[in-house]
């Protein structure tokens, strides 16, 4: 379970490469299956645009419950980008892993601190940059001292509580699923008896990580499109 | 468990894995923004405003419908209205009819009737005034036979017998 990686430094840089491979990996795969999915639209859908249609709907009706579709329909594509990236993501590091050498290859990105924190941070600061181009400079600074003046110190830490929070939460959700998966592959493949008793809960917990894997999809959109109406909204 | 530690497995913090997912996120986000989610909102929202034309049209035309219900209703009224009227008439006018007709040929018969009567009448008279004429001529010619024979009372007899009996058998 103590995997190391490969690290490139370049431009000053330093690269993670199982985490550079596993972006790319999932990147492509969202790119792909958006992008079939959509090749051949027609008015009466079928297949794999229904269910990119039924996804579309999904995180309008998550945008829908925190704000009003005026404001947060230029959120759909964040909001289905991200949905999409994150659980594909988080699918990536179910089936298996890759160690070779003792380096890890093939993993989820998201059971990474750095990317998930990347994702959360850019997600905090375009709720910040919303909230400036959108409501002025001085209703969003206004924001920092309400309902009470002396509550700004609470509403700095919340930004950045809200930052780590939405980082950590899906790391830590994901990673863990992955570490008891390896903890049981280890265990699986250190005997026959062990591989036998180990087969049940590597499929019960293979199951679980599908589902803790789209939920924890869905709640990082979910509080993507709560930060961002709460800084872009009016009435607070 | 040392790479539970942030950043912790390479030992120090990844800069270029945040630069990597940062600009390979906004690479995707940009991607499918042009090739995927802006040609499926397209569609979704032309079969929105496709559906909205239908159900417009559909609307429209289940109000035609109704008003040229309406009418065909209007017009099957007015035509059982006339058609009933014509057969009223047609009614009407036909006992109207039968009855002049039975009236014409009462009084064609009444007519009829009364010509054969005249007649029956005109031939009695025409019978008893030849009858009239005859018994005159035979008077004058029995008379003349009785003054032209001076007759003893017994040929008288005769004779008289013997024209009656020739009248007689002449009738």
């Amino acid at each position: 379970m103590e995997h190391g990686a490969v690290t490139k430094d370049f431009l000053g840089l330093t690269f993670n490469m199982s985490n550079v491979l596993m972006i790319t990996v999932s990147s492509v795969i969202v790119f792909l299956i958006a992008v079939l999915a959509t090749r051949a639209l027609s008015m009466r859908p079928g297949g794999m645009q229904n269910f990119l249609e039924w996804v579309v709907d999904f995180v309008k009706g998550i945008i829908g419950s925190t704000m009003d579709w005026h404001t947060g329909g230029r959120f759909l594509a964040l909001g289905l980008t991200l949905i999409m990236y994150i659980f594909v993501a988080n699918m990536l590091g179910l089936p298996f892993a890759v160690v070779v050498d003792h380096n890890l290859w093939w993993k989820s990105p998201t059971a990474d601190p750095t990317i998930t924190l990347t994702l959360a941070v850019m997600v905090v600061a375009l709720s910040h940059y919303y909230g400036v181009r959108m409501k002025g400079f001085k209703e969003y600074g206004a924001e920092f001292f309400k309902p009470m003046k002396f509550l700004f110190p609470l509403k700095i830490i919340e930004e950045f509580a809200n930052t780590l929070t939405l980082g950590l939460r899906l790391y830590g959700n994901i990673f863990a699923g992955e570490m008891l998966l390896a903890l049981l592959a280890g265990l699986g493949t250190s005997g026959i008896f062990q591989g036998v008793f180990a087969l049940l809960p590597m499929m019960v917990w293979q199951g679980f990580s599908i589902f803790v894997g789209a939920i924890q999809a869905f709640i990082f959109t979910m509080l993507t499109m709560v930060y961002l109406a709460h800084k872009v909204s009016h009435d607070h | 468990m040392q790479s539970l530690i942030l950043g912790a497995a390479t030992g120090g913090i990844n800069t270029g894995d945040i630069a990597f997912q940062l600009v390979s996120f906004i690479i995707l986000l940009v991607l499918l923004r042009k090739y995927a989610w802006g040609p499926l909102m397209g569609i979704m929202k032309e079969r929105q405003s496709h559906i909205n034309s239908e159900i417009d049209a559909a609307e429209q035309s289940r109000q035609e419908a109704k008003t040229y219900l309406e009418t065909q209703v209007e017009e099957l009224k007015k035509a059982r209205e006339e058609a009933k009227a014509i057969i009223d008439n047609a009614k009407k006018q036909g006992e109207a009819q039968g009855e002049a007709i039975i009236k014409a040929s009462r009084d064609e018969a009444e007519r009829v009737k009364e010509a054969a009567l005249a007649e029956i009448a005109s031939e009695k008279e025409k019978a008893v005034a030849t009858l009239r004429q005859e018994v005159a001529a035979l008077s004058v010619k029995i008379a003349s036979k009785v003054i032209a024979k001076e007759l003893d009372e017994n040929s008288q007899e005769k004779l008289i017998n013997e024209y009656l009996k020739e009248v007689g058998e002449s009738r």
